[in-house]
């Protein structure tokens, strides 16, 4: 319980600073983006936004801790402020949209990833200088470096323009209503094919080798001896004994890595034209848009933050040690 | 003189060590190709802006890899952007360990409260999204080189200042800083020529790494379009070709190469990294030696730890 609660202090923190620095960065910049982006949008811009700009950059007269508090209240109350590319929408209604996508998308991606990995990195390690131990971490190293963008560009353009086998973006067809019922779901597994297979195979690689890594030395150790000595059957050694306190270091990467595997998965979305974050983000950069870029920032940290958090109590749930120590 | 002579011997040494494993052998072959490139290339190629043709031509004998959406040579945008790119990559991992290793050693040598303060700070900077944090940055910055550097090393640092506080605090404890201490030496002098001397091929391996990291999140950056989109780099070439739907006109050549190019440069890198952790890690030196030996023997080889095993 006390592990959980000094976790949780650490993301509250965490996201303190996420916020604080959200709330200095436009402060401490050169220039006035407000004036900048009034002037690009002359005319269609009335003296109100105008007003609702300034306070988003903390253009007013008031001070700078009044205006620091009142940021705080709002984030807390989920207003972010104005946008300007989808002017008056409010940043929060315009990220509500695409939320749910992006989650799926690198949810779904980050969890297939990660189970087939460590699967592989077991075999690899098991069958030591096996095929899957000598093949597989160099060619998945080498997907490992290209861009995820760029491999989602070739999928993209093999299967889904040359080939036609898959639908070219979008998050379900025009024709099709949300709703729960199979067409629909059916339809959206179909479109969220290509884009969960570009960050998979990205990412794979390196699930494979760290567990394969941490798997050899457990499998050294003298606790698998000891079980191979009394006889066990060899799945139960592999998976009971070695894997599953192989599997405690790789569960710290794979909350770590979580951040960046969101940003990797936010540039496909946009290969992809998949309704997300990614999607916004690029809107927001091509048109400027501060208000939604610094939204999308602390939404997707926080999201990150609060995922960590999730896999802080798988943790405590695979490591005896752990939770002995705490309880 | 001798310093000159030590010197000479350090670098041979990790010549010879990266000679004698196939990975790094290949990696290192691939980046030295691409440095070649970007120290010479530029100057035997033509104006990689300068519009040459129609657009979207496909690869011929005039233009080896086509013409762009805007009809600039695509050739002539690589290696120009090879510059560029590679520049900004082994710079910002350089900058990147440096900032890492002045936080992490300090953290890791002076302890205490020093040590929590930086451990938090490192550790907030591990759990908040590197790309939301660059895109929010760069985008309040005139867009250039000096920007994009910049963001990469406030996004990137934090992994190389835990590691290496890590390694400090294990050499901490060793007797030879202990007896640095009693002898009296100052702190600065024990960190830079007792403690840091040690972990020499960890900080190549980490500048490796680095340089990785600030290649291919400089290319998502630019591929947003945070870089100058004027100048030619791998990151804005794809850009441009996203921008100019390459891929819905069937235009394959204005992006495959660039991304090609990435992965090899990133793919080398990694070969070259993952041959010094076999040559400088004690552990998979021995295992390897051990493993000679045995095969020599005619037995079969067995796991990490030199222990026999029969059969699974």
């Amino acid at each position: 319980m006390r592990y959980i609660l000094r976790r949780l202090g650490f993301y509250l923190l965490a996201a303190w600073v996420a916020l604080t620095l959200n709330f200095f960065l436009p402060r401490l910049m050169p220039g006035d983006p407000a004036t900048a982006l009034f002037a690009r949008f002359a005319g269609r811009l009335g003296p109100e936004a105008m007003q609702a700009l300034r306070e988003t950059f903390g253009l007013t007269d008031a001070s700078l801790f009044s205006q620091y508090l009142t940021y705080l209240g709002n984030v807390l109350r989920g207003d972010f402020g104005v946008s300007v590319a989808y002017f008056p929408a409010p940043v929060s209604q315009v990220i509500a949209l695409g939320f749910v996508w992006t989650i799926f998308l690198a949810g779904t991606a980050v969890i297939v990833s990660f189970t087939i990995g460590t699967m592989l990195g077991i075999v690899a390690a098991w069958w030591r200088r096996g095929w899957v131990d000598t093949w597989l971490p160099s060619a998945l190293a080498f997907l490992g470096a290209f861009p995820y963008f760029w491999l989602a560009m070739v999928f993209l353009y093999v299967l889904g323009f040359t080939l036609g086998w898959f639908p070219l973006g979008h998050a379900y067809g025009d024709d099709l209503t949300p709703g729960f019922n199979a067409t629909f779901l059916a339809d959206v597994a179909r479109h969220a094919i290509l884009p969960v297979s570009t960050v998979v195979l990205a990412t794979l690689g390196g699930w494979l080798l760290s567990m394969r890594n941490t798997m050899i030395s457990v499998l050294g150790s003298d606790y698998v001896n000891l079980a191979r000595a009394r006889g066990l059957r060899p799945g139960r050694v592999m998976m009971r004994y070695a894997a599953r306190n192989a599997l405690i270091p790789n569960v710290t990467g794979f909350g770590m890595s979580l951040g960046f595997v969101l940003g990797g998965s936010l540039l496909t979305e946009i290969v992809f034209s998949y309704p997300g974050q990614g999607y916004l983000l690029v809107q927001a950069v091509r048109s400027q848009d501060y208000p939604l870029m610094q939204g999308i920032f602390l939404v997707i940290t926080l999201a990150v933050l609060a995922a960590n958090w999730l896999v802080d109590l798988v943790y405590l749930w695979l490591d005896p040690r752990i939770r002995d120590s705490a309880s | 003189m001798t310093k000159t002579v030590a010197r000479d011997s350090g670098l041979s040494l990790w010549v010879h060590a990266i000679r004698r494993d196939r990975k790094a052998t290949i990696g290192a072959l691939i980046i030295a190709f691409f440095v070649l490139v970007a120290l010479v290339g530029p100057l035997l190629v033509a104006d990689p802006d300068a519009p040459v043709g129609i657009p979207l031509q496909v690869p011929s004998a005039q233009h080896w890899l086509g013409t762009t959406g805007q009809g600039q040579d695509v050739l002539a945008q690589l290696v120009v952007g090879t510059r560029t790119s590679m520049a900004i990559g082994f710079a910002v991992g350089l900058v990147v360990v440096l900032v890492g290793a002045l936080i992490g050693v300090t953290a890791g040598y002076f302890g205490g409260r020093v040590d929590a303060l930086l451990s938090l700070l490192f550790n907030v900077f591990l759990v908040i999204p590197g790309l939301p944090l660059a895109i929010v940055i760069a985008a309040y910055l005139p867009s250039g080189p000096l920007t994009l550097g910049l963001v990469l090393v406030v996004t990137g640092w934090a992994w190389n200042a835990r590691v290496l506080r890590a390694q400090t605090l294990s050499q901490r404890k060793r007797d030879f800083v202990a007896a640095a201490v009693v002898s009296g030496e100052s702190s600065f002098r024990i960190v830079t020529r007792e403690i840091l001397p040690t972990m020499t091929s960890l900080l190549v391996a980490q500048v490796i790494g680095g340089t990785t990291y600030a290649i291919g999140a400089q290319v998502g950056l630019e591929f947003l379009g945070l870089g100058d989109v004027s100048v030619a780099t791998w990151g804005t070439n794809l850009y441009w070709a996203q921008n100019d739907s390459a891929l819905l006109t069937g235009a394959w050549w204005t992006f495959a190469p660039t991304g090609l190019c990435v992965a090899l440069v990133g793919f080398g890198l990694v070969l070259l990294n993952s041959g010094f952790d076999e040559i400088t890690n004690p552990r998979l030196l021995q295992e390897r030696t051990w493993r000679a030996y045995l095969e020599k023997r005619g037995c079969e080889p067995s796991r990490s730890t030199p222990v026999v095993t029969e059969h699974d």
